[in-house]
């Protein structure tokens, strides 16, 4: 059996890091996500970044905004390749999706966590 | 005069470009003066992607943004003119005296650069590239969000 996908959630300040934590609070999982922040970092800094938390693995990159500096250093990052897949708007519905579908291939799991996310935005009734 | 803003910022169009500046400036348009970036539709597309339908994004090599400046000035929307280093405002600058204030919005750590500020970081030879600005009469501020303070080019080189 291959290694699960790795989760790599790119964020602005420290977006990233807490939502891993709010993640392994609710599942227990500890290892399904690596944080990236954007803080600091120039295009070329943010590739250096992306590359060390993506390492060998096949991976979906989580971006928190559908524009601007980590989706932009993402989607050039993934570009031409097939082991990477890119969502943006990332919330924790999807990542708690995520953390049980990563026996997927990454285009998939990036597909289905994507659904999972936007199911999971509603306005209830107060 | 319609552009509102001529900013440096490595990070070219991103959050604080469109939200920051973009939702109190009221902005129409947001010029990206960079080569790259106008050769390449991929990259163009990725970067309209962070914008608002009612913002227009407009690519522009530094060749054109010397030629249409007074065109995009004349623009009755405020706009912001971007680019991703200091050697292409400055290019600018000197073909155009309409250029009178440069913002300093985030140029990132590398080799050979130190933190001058926060969000800018300065090899001795930008600074000297800022500094011949200034001896122009250029105003040069950084400042990263509107809500921050402008500081003068004298404190952070």
């Amino acid at each position: 059996m291959s290694n699960p996908l790795r989760g790599v959630i790119v964020s602005h300040a420290a977006v990233a890091k807490a939502l891993i934590a709010a993640v392994e609070n609710i599942t227990g999982v500890s290892d399904a996500f690596v944080p990236v922040s954007n803080d600091g970092c120039d295009r070329d800094a943010l590739f250096r970044m992306l590359a060390e938390a993506v390492g060998d693995s096949p991976a979906v990159l989580f971006i928190d905004l559908p524009g601007g500096s980590c989706l932009t250093g993402a989607v050039s990052y993934a570009r031409g390749r097939p082991e990477l897949a890119v969502v943006t708007g990332v919330n924790l519905a999807m990542l708690l999706d995520f953390v049980f579908h990563r026996d997927l291939a990454p285009l998939a799991a990036a597909q289905r966590a994507a659904a999972a996310g936007s199911r999971a935005i509603r306005t209830p009734a107060a | 005069m319609s552009i509102k803003l001529f900013r440096i910022d490595d990070r070219l169009i991103h959050g604080q470009v469109v939200v920051g500046w973009g939702q109190p400036l009221h902005v129409g348009f947001i010029v990206l003066v960079d080569d790259a970036v106008r050769a390449s539709p991929v990259e163009q597309e990725l970067y309209r992607m962070g914008v608002p339908p009612h913002i227009d994004v407009i690519f522009a090599s530094l060749a054109e943004a010397v030629a249409q400046l007074p065109e995009w000035d004349a623009d009755p929307r405020p706009g912001i003119v971007l680019a991703g280093d200091i050697a292409t405002l400055a290019a600018l600058t000197e073909n155009c005296h309409r250029v009178t204030r440069i913002n300093v919005g985030g140029i990132h750590a590398r080799p050979g650069r130190s933190e001058r500020l926060r969000f800018v970081f300065l090899s001795d030879a930008e600074v000297e590239q800022l500094q011949r600005l200034a001896a122009r009469g250029v105003e040069v501020t950084a400042q990263d969000v509107p809500t921050a303070r402008p500081v003068p080019l004298a404190e952070f080189t």
